[in-house]
């Protein structure tokens, strides 16, 4: 029994935990199980994203066999959790995200959403790229072979869908994150020195922001010849200006606050100070912000690519799906709706999770003027 | 109070001064030749090297960078974009032509955004917690982060492509001509009415979230209870109170929403084939026409500065706690 | 009897549990009394307040009791009757005048408002009127303030002018929630003056909240104390000073620093915190802090018992 993950949990009561790891070993057994021969075959090819969808795969499935015994091993030798409810902010919050139905529905999907992108070699139907016989394949209903039905070459829908969520998730995340860090590092350097430093680079800041974001963009992709890592780029360098403000702000308020008095009177380096305790107060809008930040990031590039200034086809990207089956949409609405949907479906998600976050998250919720 | 105008507008200057320098060498960037898109349609190598020697010289393109740079600014200053690349016809008149079409959508977009997304928000937040509140939002945030081009696709497909209710695309039906005066309105607005409900629409469900949010925040505040407090009518607080203030946001956000009237619709034009500044500026971007390129972002650029200003304009016009060097006394 | 609390219960329905921030709370008021409801931050005192007028914010509310003011139970009020009550029965006002006062709304025309709504009168009327309130309370030059907003005002006359507000009705009560915590001790002392003059002008009975025991000696008949949403002890002001009963009332008075005490006396406090009001202790909620208790104080909490004439306290310990 102990090799079987989850089981262990639910036996000894820890139900949410024990249901978790059941659900992702049984989902990952079943992956392997069915798609035994890709997953090896990976290791022979070429492809660096086969290897990393079996590794993945294959690590996964390790991890949650470990620690599961291992967790259920240390379990039953006397436990840990204290038996007082965690009342510190971090446990609060968790618990108060956690009743929240519609917040924790979105990061599952999420979580599922990008596990099912690193695994899409693995996982697709057919060969995104594979074109034969177009008289015959092109324009199919969604049906049982086709989940999504076929598009005006005849490539399956579902797997194309498949392989534009790995380039629009991963384009959304990865400019999210540079977009942050060059945002939280400029405005960190802007507020640490001040003076004319600061004031240099924060005119700088009105410059770029001048600019409506989607024009420039615009402006950019027309610039240079686009593919996903310029996109990225671009992405990413339009966007920061606002995330440096804003952890300016923030640093220069702490500053004014007094914090670096304080610190040196107890004797402590003002950098750490501002670590402890500008990351937990600035944490929550800024997590609000990330969240928020990579559903626009995918929409934006959605729209690029739309516009047909993005990504282009072949390579499919939901945006250029959408674009593509706009003239088709008398004859074949399928074309534009499910890449669409799908789209719709991962920023509704992100919004729903910056939203729960920032619920969570935001001592307002709690009563004012308490007694 | 117009002593801040005007220090404000001062700073602005050399703000828009960076912006157009900015713009100038963004574009100089570009790998390639201007010239070459300019002459795609003739393909470059059967054109005599004379010829391209003239067209650069008559474009400036053989002049210094710095030398291009004064020049380009001069006549900007003075209204002059150049000539666009692909329509061969000067960049202005090409705007000009635009923009109407585009504020045909955009001013009804906002004037729709405010009548609903304001309402809205404010019947979300005073009655919170009920079906209508909860409604309201999650309605606006899915619609809010749909994307808005698949909800004017998804709409076309079902109220023009199915019912047949609205056309799909253009400004006007083809025997506009022969129609009489009322019913060329009328086909005018039947013809608005689609793109302006989805560019309004999602503005709106913003609008509404951000409407909802401030009321609430202001609800809580202790001077709401305290006009309770003193026997006021929950009409009265609601509206000489709360809403007092909770607008004083909303109201400087519409001022910023200048650069939206004319570059907001750059999707929606494209979908419904409408003939505005978006469509014109992604069809400059995509035919890799600079000269187009380069006035459609300078000119949304400036908007949004105008629009800050306007913003910053209005928020100390209302908000008596804003002094006259923009800093907000409590 | 102006006003007689019975057994008033007002709690807050949290996602984390109950929170009971009145407790079975029972008190009166007579005419032009002066009564203080004394307790440390986070007692309860404000609750009750706000109970009186119907107005806790959610998820809070009043659960049980009655509030008679002159022998009609505000409970059982409708809305539109509450609503009459509110400034023209009983006055309301606040710790933080800044943040009770509309920000973008004239000083005047706040008074103004109230003027037109309880006492009919025109605009023009309510205007004069409300820059003769605004001199009534104290504030200088009253025609020029009339037209400022809040922020431009000094601490001291915000209160000044918040005062104006909540009396503008001739309420029978005024609720002074901390009135003077906020301000300079010179203006404290003159904003209580104004109290007292206006209690005398209009034959108003005031309910003064506050944590300073100073503020109680100075001003108030009767006082009741006030500790995790209960009420422990009640009194006339000197015989309770003098002779206090509940350990924590003597705890309370025992603390405050005395002029004329050696630099050498230690400040006493009370040991120990103030709970957390989602877990209070068992039986009588001061018990981890007090000296005299004993297993039944562990066991149950006592009920509040008259020990002398007007005098009463909640302690298994007190006879």
């Amino acid at each position: 029994m102990a090799f079987v993950p989850g089981l262990g949990h639910l036996v000894l009561g820890r139900t949410t935990r024990g249901a978790h790891l059941l659900t992702v070993a049984w989902a990952g057994a079943g992956v392997l199980a069915w798609r035994s021969e890709r997953v090896f075959a990976a290791f022979a090819s070429r492809a660096i994203d086969e290897w990393i969808a079996s590794l993945f795969l294959l690590g996964s499935l390790l991890f949650v066999v470990v620690y599961s015994r291992w967790d259920v091993g240390r379990l039953l030798t006397g436990g840990d959790e204290p038996s007082v409810v965690g009342k510190g902010p971090w446990q609060v919050a968790s618990r108060r995200f956690r009743a929240n139905t519609l917040a924790v529905a979105s990061a599952y999907m999420i979580v599922i959403l990008y596990v099912v992108a690193v695994l899409t070699p693995l996982l697709a139907p057919y060969d995104p790229a594979a074109i034969d016989n177009v008289l015959q394949t092109r324009y199919l209903a969604p049906s049982g072979a086709h989940l999504f039905g076929t598009d005006e070459f005849g490539r399956d829908l579902f797997t194309r869908a498949l392989y534009g969520a790995r380039v629009s998730l991963s384009i959304g995340l990865l400019a999210m994150l540079l977009s942050k860090s060059i945002g939280t590092t400029y405005g960190a350097v802007a507020a640490y020195f001040g003076g004319a430093v600061d004031a240099v680079l924060m005119r700088m800041v009105d410059v770029v922001i001048a600019f409506p974001t989607f024009y420039l963009m615009l402006m950019l992709v027309g610039v240079f010849e686009a593919n996903i890592v310029l996109i990225v780029l671009i992405l990413g360098l339009t966007s920061w200006p606002g995330t440096a403000r804003y952890i300016r702000g923030e640093i220069l308020s702490l500053k004014e606050q007094g914090f670096s008095e304080a610190a040196r009177a107890i004797g402590l380096p003002p950098r750490l100070i501002i670590i402890r305790h500008l990351i937990p107060s600035a944490l929550s809008p800024v997590l609000v912000s990330a969240a928020l930040s990579v559903a626009g990031m995918i929409g934006a590039e959605a729209g690029l690519s739309f516009l047909g200034l993005g990504i282009r086809p072949p390579t499919p990207s939901w945006g250029n799906m959408v674009s593509a089956g706009q003239d088709a949409m008398l004859v074949a609405w399928w074309v534009a709706f499910f890449p669409g949907a799908l789209l719709a479906l991962t920023l509704v998600s992100f919004s729903l999770l910056a939203d729960g976050i920032r619920d969570a998250l935001d001592p307002k919720v709690l009563m004012r003027r308490f007694v | 109070m117009i002593r801040f105008a005007l220090k404000r507008i001062l700073f602005a200057i050399p703000l828009l001064f960076a912006i157009a320098t900015a713009t100038f060498f963004l574009m100089r960037l570009a790998p390639g030749d201007p010239l070459d898109m300019y002459l795609e349609p003739q393909r470059q190598q059967q054109v005599d090297v004379e010829v391209i020697e003239l067209l650069r010289a008559k474009y400036g393109l053989d002049q210094p960078i710095h030398v291009q740079y004064v020049r380009w600014l001069g006549n900007v200053a003075q209204g002059d974009f150049g000539e666009s690349f692909r329509h061969r016809r000067p960049v202005s008149d090409l705007i000009v032509e635009a923009v109407p079409y585009t504020l045909q959508l955009t001013v009804l977009a906002v004037i729709f955004d405010a009548l609903i997304g304001i309402s809205l928000g404010i019947i979300s937040a005073v009655k919170q917690y009920s079906i209508w509140d909860k409604a309201v939002t999650l309605g606006s945030l899915v619609i809010y982060a749909i994307p808005g081009f698949w909800l004017a696709l998804m709409l076309v497909l079902i109220f023009s492509v199915n019912l047949g209710w609205f056309p799909t695309s253009q400004t006007r039906s083809m025997d506009y001509e022969f129609l009489s005066l009322t019913a060329k309105i009328w086909d005018r607005l039947w013809h608005l009415a689609l793109p302006v409900f989805v560019l309004g629409i999602a503005s709106a469900a913003g609008t509404a979230r951000y409407m909802r949010n401030k009321l609430l925040d202001v609800l809580s505040e202790d001077y709401v209870i305290a006009a309770r407090a003193r026997g006021h009518s929950e009409p009265f607080v609601i509206v000489k109170h709360a809403l007092r203030n909770a607008l004083i946001p909303i109201v400087t956000i519409y001022g910023m929403s200048l650069p939206f009237l004319l570059g907001g619709a750059t999707i929606i034009e494209t979908i419904f084939g409408w003939p505005g500044m978006g469509r014109l500026a992604v069809g400059g971007v995509s035919g890799r026409d600079y000269p187009l390129i380069m006035a459609t972002t300078l000119i949304a650029a400036v908007l949004t500065v105008l629009g800050n200003l306007l913003a910053d304009i209005t928020y100390a016009w209302v908000d008596p706690r804003v002094s006259y060097d923009g800093q907000k006394r409590v | 009897m102006l006003i007689d609390v019975q057994n008033l219960r007002s709690h807050f329905f949290l996602d984390e549990g109950v929170l009971k921030a009145v407790d079975d709370v029972s008190f009166s008021i007579e005419e032009k009394e002066t009564v203080a409801l004394v307790g440390e931050s986070g007692c309860g005192k404000t609750i009750v307040a706000l109970s009186f007028l119907d107005l806790i914010p959610s998820p809070g509310r009043v659960v049980g009791g009655r509030i008679l003011l002159e022998g009609e139970d505000l409970r059982a009020m409708s809305a539109t009757q509450m609503r009459r009550v509110r400034g023209r029965q009983i006055g309301l006002i606040f710790q933080e005048p800044g943040a009770a006062l509309n920000p973008v709304q004239t000083v005047g025309g706040q008074v103004a408002d109230v003027l037109k709504l309880h006492r009919a009168l025109t605009r023009h009327e309510a205007r004069a009127e409300a820059v003769k309130l605004l001199g009534d309370v104290g504030i200088a030059d009253p025609e020029r303030w009339a037209g400022a907003y809040p922020f431009e005002l000094s601490g001291g006359m915000q209160q000044r002018a918040l005062i104006a507000t909540a009396i503008a009705g001739r309420p029978k009560l005024l609720i002074a929630d901390e009135p003077t915590t906020a301000l300079d001790p010179t203006v404290q002392a003159e904003i209580l003056d104004l109290l007292r003059h206006l209690q005398d002008e209009h034959d108003m009975a005031l309910l003064l909240i506050t944590h300073d025991i100073g503020v109680v000696a100075e001003m108030a008949d009767r006082m009741m104390v006030m500790y995790t949403g209960k009420i422990l002890e009640t009194g006339d002001v000197r015989s309770l000073f003098k002779d206090a009963r509940h350990p924590y009332t003597q705890g309370l008075l025992g603390s405050v620093p005395q002029l004329g005490a050696g630099r050498d006396d230690p400040l006493r406090g009370i040991p120990g915190a103030v709970p957390d009001f989602l877990e209070l202790p068992r039986g009588c909620t001061f018990h981890p802090r007090c000296d005299l208790a004993e297993d039944v104080c562990l066991s149950s909490f006592p009920p509040i018992r008259g020990i002398a004439p007007n005098r009463s306290c909640a302690c298994h310990m007190v006879a």
